[in-house]
């Protein structure tokens, strides 16, 4: 009797647990950039259309974390940082988190396509795709650029937000994608650096383990040099405007300066200061991609005024 | 009958509760998206099956 209880309440999931599934802290951010995609695109669509289509890029992106959690159980298991997600603690079960997944991705691709238009259902599908079998399942154990190529996923939905809205693809939005794109290795491999996680005990092949520390420094300061050409030519498109130049100027001399800083110093620096620059910059990385999306979208307030 | 109420009970009744609030707002969602639709499209002729002169081709 008492082992019968034991059990039960090892698998009895409250319905936070559900919601921990759908990562609601990645899901914010993109929310906010599916936004400001479908803000600044040309044309408009029915506001409570465009609540929908949020919405259903966020429990699309829900989904694929959900997906994620179910494969990534054993791994999320060993890393200090994950041990306490829904399944690996035994709150939820694996083949639960892989139904809730299968299941959401379906509504939400569904819902999509019917409130919008199929094409960015079609990106949609393809994103939680990207992100539950290419990075999860196939990269994610396999190679140290895991992140810059599933970073893709990340990327994706500023693209969808726009062809909500305009049916298609054009290079604002193609730019929206590149400028999440070449953001993400600098953010992850700064966070890879301070967290100093497990990572190599639950086998995942990160850049810092692999190829260690110095090299990681450098990969930073690359993928930054890259980022900027990118963010500059957005502020020179349609989208753009003088506060997004404004913004690109800014943050991309911060966001320079604080990758140099990190590239030029070595461990024992950085243990001496407890990692505060590589935190810095981790920080500066969030304030540069909100900021930047924030004026994108004060840019287009102006244009809809003027 | 059983009184106590023990820890998991508060965990099934947060599931059904949440489930059932996720339920009604697909519900809202579907009735909101109807009445956009709806409204974007502009006035409906023939929906009643009943022939009207303005619509039929004239030679």
């Amino acid at each position: 009797m008492t082992d019968a209880t034991a059990i039960t309440i090892e698998h009895e999931a409250g319905f936070g647990d559900y919601v921990a599934l759908l990562k609601p802290r990645v899901m914010s951010l993109v929310v906010f950039t599916a936004l400001v995609g479908l803000l600044v695109a040309p044309g408009a669509l029915h506001p409570f259309v465009g609540f929908t289509a949020v919405l259903c890029i966020a429990v699309g992106a829900g989904a694929s974390g959900a997906l994620n959690m179910w494969w990534d159980a054993d791994i999320d298991a060993v890393m200090k940082r994950t041990a306490g997600r829904p399944v690996p603690s035994g709150r939820v079960e694996a083949g639960e988190a892989l139904a809730i997944g299968l299941a959401l991705s379906g509504f939400s691709v569904v819902m999509l396509g019917l409130a919008t238009n199929w094409f960015a259902a079609a990106l949609l599908a393809f994103t939680i795709f990207f992100y539950a079998v290419v990075y999860t399942m196939w990269l994610k154990r396999w190679t140290p650029q895991n992140i810059v190529i599933g970073g893709a996923s990340g990327a994706f939905p500023p693209m969808i937000g726009w062809a909500a809205v305009t049916g298609g693809v054009s290079v604002e939005s193609i730019l929206m994608f590149a400028l999440i794109f070449m953001w993400t290795p600098p953010h992850f491999w700064a966070l890879a650096l301070f967290m100093k996680s497990d990572y190599k005990d639950a086998g995942v092949p990160m850049l810092t383990v692999t190829h260690g520390r110095r090299v990681t420094r450098t990969h930073i300061l690359a993928y930054t040099v890259l980022l900027v050409p990118v963010a500059m030519w957005l502020a020179f498109t349609s989208i753009g405007g003088p506060m997004t130049l404004v913004a690109a100027l800014v943050l991309n001399a911060l966001f320079l300066k604080g990758a140099w800083d990190i590239w030029n110093r070595d461990e024992s620096a950085a243990e001496a200061d407890a990692y505060l620059t590589e935190r810095k910059f981790f920080k500066l990385s969030l304030a540069y991609l909100f900021l930047h999306f924030g004026a994108l979208l004060v840019d287009a307030t102006w244009r809809a005024f003027a | 009958m059983i009184r106590a109420e023990h820890e998991m009970h508060k965990r099934r009744l947060s599931r059904n509760v949440g489930v059932g609030l996720a339920l009604c707002a697909f519900g809202a969602l579907i009735f909101g998206l109807t009445i956009a639709k709806v409204s974007e499209t502009g006035p409906v002729e023939g929906f009643d099956h009943v022939s009207r002169p303005a619509m039929t081709a004239t030679e």
